[in-house]
């Protein structure tokens, strides 16, 4: 009996240490996400104003035009709606699903009020010729969905038809598969460009006398506390038309002054700006291993006759795949989801998918979307941070 | 020296050349803007006048102007405050949940610290966006609060990383020690495992408080017009009407930043080895 409480003891004690901060996490963190999450997946906006239509259009057979009832309760309840003012956000969802019915929606509100006829079927027909439309019908029924998996199917481009069929949108209304699509495009090309740059770096840090090492360090350690505003701001300043870069050129005669390099608020911004951002996340975590290989085996392999070439490929590099995992894999995972230099220097061209979040979430106000384009991408960030325990350990995690 | 020797040593200057070239990437940006802080013109280039050195082309008219100006001042408190107030909630939490993670006897060691780390993993825009929602059902949207518990769980990644890092080298006999002397739990922690800790402690109080400082997407996402921050307020000025005056904020900023990192390299040298 004592025994066991002496093992429970310590236990006990260390849970309790670390317990504050993970229910800390759990109310600031994680319960937001799963908000997230849920918003993802959930809306209940349209199905709470027009439920009883929604009740009749579940018997509907979906091929012809809605019985009178339906229109009857339909009327009503928009009225209601127009009352209780929740119609413009109705309108905004079914709008969504199908463009073009925000404006029948809020017309049908407004003027149904006024109507006396005998057909409800014809009044609603008469105010707008929408109402003899399945499609439109189609496109309540589907808003109403209280779960939904819409949002879903819409960050991946992809449309449920008036069949229940899936498929994919036209080309031309394909957004953000293209956008995910590039956003990995541009995550690899910084992950290989960091390492392109970062690897002969770190080597140069890890095996030069301390002092030096300590000073180069610092060179590498400046950018990555300095703040990632001042950096897109000192690239604008560099990068843009009337930039220094640009000036110099001109004044060097190297390029006409009509004939200023378009540098940034494009692609090249977005690039150039990034990999400043990520080369310390890269180097960092290479000169931590590379700085634990003693040289000594490089000279051993050049005096069992391998080149250098071959002492470095055959003996060098496999020593230092810790760090170029761990950098490669940190410099992905925070490129993926990366926000603020894009939105600042990426122009149109430069966007990349956290920037459809940020859309959606401040300007279109589609949060349901937003919500589900984040889902997608915390998914994908998910597994690559296991895919980083895994082959790192999260416990070796080092800052700078 | 063969024709061997020759390609090595050329080998070599190339090697040095690119590196230099590395270098002067990561840095020249940062080293540009402090001098064109101090244009006279409100310009981004250097004028004529700023290359041959001419004094009367440097001023500090646009130090005047953000220090005169009241929105400014009115960022750097709110900076202050959600910072200072983050950093407080981020270390405490950090630094007791830190002691449990390096306790031999935690169950779930790994998944806890996977946990406990993920904020600093997650791209920002999907937590601010999900803060955005959690908190504006519960009314802390628009409030320094709201904006205080965004950036301390933004930060506690960072000093649970750096605490259990100096704890990791801990020698646990000294608990031991101390209770064979007669110590409780509260006078060993405050007498021997603290002093032991501090340089983690601070250093992971200073990266909490320069991630509050140089937060935006929350502030974006959940703060009005009285929680603007610094950072928010470079936002606006990037984003609209871009002056000058930024680039006096951006040099002020980067004398705080290089503070940080000195006192960060400080303390770890101090506490010996990294």
């Amino acid at each position: 009996m004592a025994g066991s409480l002496k093992i429970f003891g310590p236990q006990l004690r260390a849970v309790g240490l670390v317990l504050p901060l993970v229910a800390f996490i759990g109310l600031t963190f994680v319960a937001p996400l799963a908000t997230m999450l849920s918003r993802s997946v959930y809306d209940p906006v349209v199905s709470d104003a027009l439920p009883e239509t929604l009740n009749l259009l579940q018997d509907w057979d979906g091929v012809h035009i809605p019985p009178e009832p339906v229109f009857e309760m339909l009327a009503i309840e928009l009225r209601t709606a127009r009352q209780e003012r929740t119609l413009g956000r109705v309108a905004t969802r079914i709008n969504r699903v199908h463009g073009g019915l925000r404006s029948v929606i809020t017309r049908t509100a407004r003027r149904v009020r006024d109507a006396q006829g005998s057909s409800w079927r014809d009044t609603l027909i008469g105010i707008h010729a929408a109402w003899d439309d399945v499609q439109t019908w189609h496109a309540i029924r589907y808003a109403g969905e209280r779960f939904t998996a819409r949002h879903y199917l819409h960050a991946l481009d992809l449309e449920r038809r008036s069949d229940g069929r899936i498929a994919s949108r036209p080309d031309e209304y394909r957004v953000y598969l293209p956008l995910l699509w590039r956003t990995l495009v541009v995550s690899l090309s910084l992950t290989g460009l960091c390492l392109l740059l970062g690897y002969p770096v770190a080597y140069l840090i890890a095996h030069a006398p301390s002092r030096r090492a300590n000073l180069l360090l610092l060179l590498v350690l400046v950018p990555f506390w300095t703040s990632l505003l001042v950096r897109t701001t000192a690239w604008i300043v560099l990068l843009q038309t009337q930039g220094v870069i640009n000036s110099t050129l001109v004044a060097l005669g190297l390029i006409a002054d009509d004939g200023r390099l378009a540098m940034i608020y494009n692609m090249t911004g977005t690039m150039v700006a990034m990999t400043h951002v990520l080369l310390p996340f890269m180097v960092l975590p290479l000169y931590a291993v590379m700085r634990t290989i003693p040289r000594l085996h490089m000279s051993a392999a050049a005096s069992l006759g391998a080149s250098a070439v071959q002492a470095f490929w055959r003996v060098y590099w496999p020593q230092t795949l810790p760090g170029v995992g761990a950098g490669a894999l940190l410099v992905f995972i925070l490129a993926i989801g990366y926000y603020i230099t894009p939105a600042l220097v990426g122009g149109r061209s430069g966007q990349l998918i956290s920037n459809m979040i940020a859309y959606h979430m401040q300007s279109s106000l589609n949060w349901g979307l937003a919500a589900a384009i984040g889902g997608l991408l915390l998914a994908f960030v998910l597994v690559l941070y296991l895919v980083y325990d895994r082959l790192v350990g999260i416990e070796r995690m080092r800052l700078g | 020296m063969g024709p061997q020797g020759v390609w090595e040593r050329a080998g070599r200057t190339a090697y040095l050349a690119f590196c230099t070239a590395v270098f002067v990437f990561l840095i020249a940006p940062i080293v540009v803007i402090i001098p064109l802080s101090f244009n006279a013109e409100p310009y981004f280039t250097f004028t004529e006048g700023m290359l041959r050195l001419e004094p009367a082309a440097y001023s500090l008219r646009w130090y005047q102007n953000v220090m005169g100006d009241p929105e400014w001042r009115h960022a750097l408190l709110n900076s202050l405050f959600i910072g200072l107030a983050a950093t407080v909630l981020a270390t405490a939490l950090g630094t007791l949940a830190a002691l449990g993670l390096t306790h031999p006897a935690l169950p779930g060691r790994s998944a806890i610290m996977g946990l406990l780390i993920s904020p600093m993993i997650t791209p920002v825009i999907i937590s601010a966006a999900g803060m955005f929602f959690f908190y504006s059902n519960l009314g802390l949207t628009q409030t320094h609060l709201g904006l205080i518990l965004a950036h301390a769980t933004l930060g506690t990644p960072f000093v649970v990383i750096t605490v259990t890092a100096t704890l990791s080298g801990f020698d646990t006999n000294l608990y031991r020690a101390a209770a064979s002397l007669g110590a409780g739990p509260l006078r060993t922690f405050r007498r021997v495992v603290l002093p032991l800790i501090a340089p983690g402690v601070i250093s992971g109080a200073v990266f909490a408080f320069a991630t509050s400082f140089d937060e935006v997407v929350t502030v974006l996402f959940m703060g009005g017009l009285e929680q603007r921050t610094v950072p928010r307020q470079m936002w606006t000025g990037i984003r609209e009407q871009i002056s000058p005056a930024i680039l006096a904020v951006a040099t002020l900023l980067t004398a705080f930043s290089l503070l940080f990192m000195l006192s960060v390299e400080w303390l770890r040298r101090r506490a010996g080895g990294r």
